[in-house]
């Protein structure tokens, strides 16, 4: 039984864990490519 | 916000409302994520490939982006799909997985989406990419009504129907209606990473027409 509930806790850790190393991942991609965009745009205004 | 609530509410409902079900006690309630997460990926993956099918049709590279935006966030689903199934199939078979028709075909369908995405990281030429990720995409989604009949066309170890809305369906309603609220949540959820990945590619493309113009002068 205790391995029941323990299995059913990896379960929902594992979904929720899923989610939120994607999120981070889009966030980290965001702000890269919004530094990417600045520094574009500074070189296109310098010429 | 409303996917973040619904999803709190149903934490609450499953763990003090619901109760433990007779033969596999506690366990059960992984198929609260588990289901939900694969009907979002499947209703993804059937939008992106509606995307690909308007990419080849019109050769607007907006559609490539919306079906690119689409099968990256549904692959996340199908990938908490087959972790939670997994670690379900450990209590409830004794094993983490087993080659049946159900199990199969659904990790056959998140190879070829992996491999979507692999493909789209391959080739440089935007037309080329679109053109050659909008074919796999649409065959990749066969797959999909091969995973859901599965169940119905083969013997499989796989539990059979257990949703209302399919035939041999059998749970107790105040147990299913927990799945539909977080189906709802994941759907919601889901729109809102794909919002987010459509405009990081809009970044993206302002990004290349600024390089574009820079490199012209």
């Amino acid at each position: 039984m205790d391995q029941n509930y323990t299995f059913m806790f990896y379960g929902f850790t594992a979904a929720w864990l899923v989610v939120i190393i994607y999120v981070i991942s889009i966030a980290l991609r965001e702000r890269k490519l919004r530094a990417e965009l600045d520094r574009v745009k500074r070189m296109v205004e310098g010429k | 916000m409303l996917s973040g609530a619904i999803l709190a509410w149903n934490l609450h409902t499953m763990f003090l409302r619901v109760p433990d079900e007779l033969n596999q006690g506690a366990i059960f309630r992984i198929i609260y994520f588990h289901v939900p997460s694969a009907i979002t990926s499947f209703t993804g993956f059937f939008f992106a490939m509606f995307a690909s099918v308007a990419y080849l049709a019109s050769k607007n590279l907006r559609f490539d982006a919306i079906a690119a935006s689409i099968n990256e966030v549904s692959l996340a689903f199908a990938t908490i799909t087959l972790i939670t199934g997994s670690l379900w199939g450990r209590i409830a078979w004794g094993i983490w997985w087993t080659w049946d028709a159900r199990l199969t075909s659904y990790f056959v369908c998140w190879l070829l989406y992996v491999g979507y995405l692999m493909l789209r990281r391959a080739i440089d030429d935007p037309t080329t990419r679109a053109r050659l990720c909008a074919v796999l995409s649409i065959f990749a989604c066969a797959d999909i009504v091969i995973v859901w009949k599965s169940i119905e066309w083969f013997r499989t170890q796989h539990p059979g129907p257990v949703l209302s809305i399919r035939n041999g369906g059998g749970m107790a309603p105040g147990m299913e209606a927990p799945i539909w609220w977080n189906l709802l949540a994941l759907l919601l959820l889901s729109t809102v990473l794909i919002m987010l990945r459509m405009r990081q590619d809009a970044i993206g493309r302002e990004i290349d027409s600024l390089r574009r113009y820079a490199n012209a002068f």
